[in-house]
């Protein structure tokens, strides 16, 4: 479903992915790892589109098509949601009319009838009792004042109203307690399913004691060095990133 | 001699028509030419004369004539243009012949009916905003009547400030330059000496007047001129809501607009006014629109009385404005509420003077500038707290939203405060609509411009919910169009 072959991408001049190749089949999900300053992030904004990201070479196809000539909106209509690490806080705007616009800005897009606010209320309510969330929520401003759980807990929520394809989760498990990842990793559960595909881009092996991923996959220094199964995330976990420093090295070329 | 082009015929049915005379059989010389360019007392006479107004009216105005002429025009504001010719101006421009005008909506500046059409305008109500000669005003005539007769059985007057003097003299006398004196500033002088028409209205004694008054459906409106003068008298216990302007871009031939409008709010009396201005802000490149120079003022005479401002500012080259309060009868209330925007080659320099005389008064400003392209927006306001007002208290809210890195945003607060026991609060903010926000509406499918607007009605909103209803919608859509472009 996802297909990524030799990407390579640039910020303000500085090479960040060198050539990352990976393959996520619908109904998988697949967990990214790697030190801090490895390429993982860069890697979900590149997906998303984000412009700070010069792709310098390489191919993204989502079901065959080219997501890479695609406009971030463009992106996300075709079905590419991204959590983000830092939700964005917008002033004034309520939750409710940020989650409508973005809802009916895709329903437009396939030709479907907006939600009118009764419909809508009636639906997002229903997602948020599953993320345990107050329904004070919609009346907030977009982020704003929103404490960490709050922010990651309103990126599922999104990520549930909206059904994408393909879901990149970048970094969703940071700053949240306990509770509020195993209510993270419940939203991210019930959207497992056998046409979607989810990304996990995650430091910590703590995720994926709620979400089991499919596959595993070790960013170092802008490629993949190393994938398996979820095996490897605890070991990764066990010995921490420097024993790649030198075991994975064995096949990768040589690092100046 | 004169400049002005001759008129015709068709000038003549249309000056009777616009003018509001032709419904009460009144007639006037139109035969007679208007006055050459530029002021003298000859040309304060003439319009004094054409307008066959008593001499009290005369004289009030020579007197702002002669004031004028010992003043100098203000440089404090920050805004920069080129200086204005007041000796190239026809201080007179009696209602317009269709000679100048477009003959029909096929004549008209195609961007300037797209706007239009974004705007929801119905077809027929184009051509009229347009300039296009006759139809649109007929039609409007029945509309005002019926209107009219609703409000004359609770004894509001609510007409033409040409036909206020004639029919309501005493009113206009007693209250004309109470809260805007004929000597008040430059441009407000200027109004007084030359000021063409404009609207009145006087709610009498327990009246609450049932709809939202507004220009729009006033005929003569449309020919107010570039003096345009309004004031309204909300006796005690009344209550009265009036809108001014309209959300379409107007097209007009005068650069140079300085109207005055003054409110005078008895004992319990509420006065709301709520503006949209969407004069002609001028090209992408500052050439051409508005100079909007504008006194407004209200003062809160009676005790408990109330006089609340909200704008919407987006139209203009240059925006000089400061609806204020004189908050004189004890517990009065004064509320200033405003949006400005300041897009392309804009100038705003907007804000609100709140002048607490009586005790326990309170006042409210909240401002909000948005500034694009390369708009300069300056939030100017003034909260005096005078000696004698015990217990006053005062709440500012001042915030900005810059669009892009050419663009300005300025915040000159002034505060006096004389006594010990006022309250004074201000708070100001400045925002840039970022990338990241725009991206990460993109990223949830909503495209830039949508984002945008979300995002300055957001910012807009408490702003908006002061408001009249469908003047909050139209503003909202207002916004939309006159960001259009500002990103991407």
């Amino acid at each position: 479903m996802l297909e990524i072959v030799g990407l390579r991408a640039r910020v303000g001049g500085k090479e960040i992915l060198r050539g990352v190749d990976l393959t996520v089949r619908a109904g998988e999900v697949h967990a990214i790892m790697g030190p801090n300053g490895s390429g993982k992030s860069t890697l979900a904004g590149v997906l998303a589109g984000r412009e700070t990201y010069e792709v310098a070479g390489g191919t993204v196809t989502l079901d065959g098509k080219d997501l890479l000539g695609l406009a971030p909106e463009e992106r996300s209509w075709a079905g590419v949601f991204l959590g983000f690490q830092y939700p964005v806080e917008i002033p004034g705007v309520t939750n409710a009319t940020f989650l409508r616009a973005a809802l009916n800005a895709r329903r437009r897009r396939r030709g479907e009838p907006e939600l009118d606010a009764v419909d809508f209320l009636a639906l997002v309510r229903r997602k948020m009792k599953a993320l345990e969330m107050d329904e004070a929520f919609l009346h907030r401003s977009l982020n704003e004042g929103f404490s960490g759980g709050e922010k990651k807990r309103n990126e599922i929520l999104q990520m549930t109203l909206l059904e994408p394809r393909l879901a990149l989760l970048d970094e969703t498990d940071s700053g949240l307690d306990i509770d509020a990842l195993r209510v993270v990793a419940g939203g991210v559960n019930a959207l497992r399913a056998p046409d979607r595909a989810i990304v996990l881009v995650t430091h910590y092996q703590r995720l994926l004691d709620y979400v089991a991923p499919d596959r595993v996959h070790v960013l170092s220094q802008g490629r993949i060095v190393l994938s398996g199964g979820p095996e490897l995330a605890k070991e990764l976990e066990k010995k921490g990133y420097g024993w790649l420093q030198t075991a994975g090295t064995a096949g990768a070329p040589a690092r100046s | 001699m004169s400049d002005a082009p001759p008129r015709t015929r068709d000038d003549e049915t249309l000056a009777q028509a616009t003018s509001g005379e032709y419904r009460w059989g009144f007639v006037t010389d139109i035969e007679s030419e208007s006055p050459p360019r530029g002021h003298s007392e000859g040309v304060v006479r003439y319009v004094s004369h054409k307008k066959e107004e008593p001499d009290w009216l005369l004289d009030w105005r020579l007197k702002a004539y002669r004031h004028w002429l010992t003043m100098k025009e203000p440089t404090w504001p920050k805004v920069t243009y080129p200086p204005i010719d007041y000796a190239g101006i026809f201080y007179y421009a009696a209602p317009k012949g269709t000679s100048g005008k477009p003959k029909s909506l096929d004549e008209v500046d195609p961007e300037l009916l797209k706007t239009y059409e974004k705007l929801g305008i119905p077809l027929k109500e184009r051509a009229a905003l347009a300039g296009v000669a006759v139809d649109a005003v007929f039609d409007s005539v029945s509309v005002a009547t019926s209107y009219k007769s609703k409000l004359a059985e609770l004894g509001i007057v609510f007409c033409s400030f040409s036909e206020a003097v004639r029919e309501h003299g005493d009113l206009v006398r007693r209250w004309l330059g109470s809260v805007v004196p004929s000597t008040d500033n430059y441009f407000a002088t200027l109004n007084s000496a030359f000021f063409s028409d404009g609207s009145f209205v006087y709610v009498p004694k327990g009246v609450r007047c049932p709809m939202e008054l507004s220009t729009y459906f006033r005929i003569n409106a449309a020919e107010t001129g570039q003096f345009e003068r309004t004031l309204i008298v909300a006796d005690e216990g009344a209550y009265v809501s009036y809108l001014e302007g309209c959300t379409a871009p107007k097209r007009d031939e005068n650069q140079l607009h300085a109207a005055v409008v003054e409110l005078v709010a008895l004992d319990g009396a509420e006065i709301k006014y709520s503006t949209v201005q969407n004069w002609y802000p001028g090209d992408k490149d500052g050439r051409g629109g508005i100079y909007n120079f504008v006194t407004k003022r209200g003062a809160c005479r009676g005790r408990r009385s109330k006089i609340s401002w909200t704008q919407v500012e987006t139209g203009s080259a240059i925006t000089w404005k400061y609806p204020s309060c004189i908050l004189q009868g004890d517990e009065s209330v004064g509320e200033f509420y405003s949006v400005a925007l300041a897009n392309h080659r804009q100038q705003a320099d907007t804000g609100t003077k709140m002048v607490h005389v009586g005790r326990n008064t309170r006042s409210t400003i909240v401002s909000k500038g948005i500034s694009a392209g390369h708009g300069q927006n300056t939030y100017r306001g003034l909260v005096r707290v005078l000696k004698g007002a015990e217990g006053a208290r005062n709440y500012t809210q001042c915030d900005s939203l810059l669009m892009g890195d050419r663009c300005g945003a300025h915040t000159f607060p002034y505060v006096e405060v004389r006594n010990p026991t006022a309250r004074v609060e201000h708070e100001a903010s400045t925002s840039k609509i970022g990338e990241d926000q725009i991206f990460y509406c993109n990223q949830r499918g909503i495209p830039a411009e949508d984002a945008v607007n979300m995002i300055v009605n957001g910012f807009c909103k408490e702003v908006f919910r002061e408001l009249p209803m469908e003047f909050a919608v139209e503003a909202q859509k207002l916004l939309a169009v006159s960001l259009e472009g500002s990103v991407g």
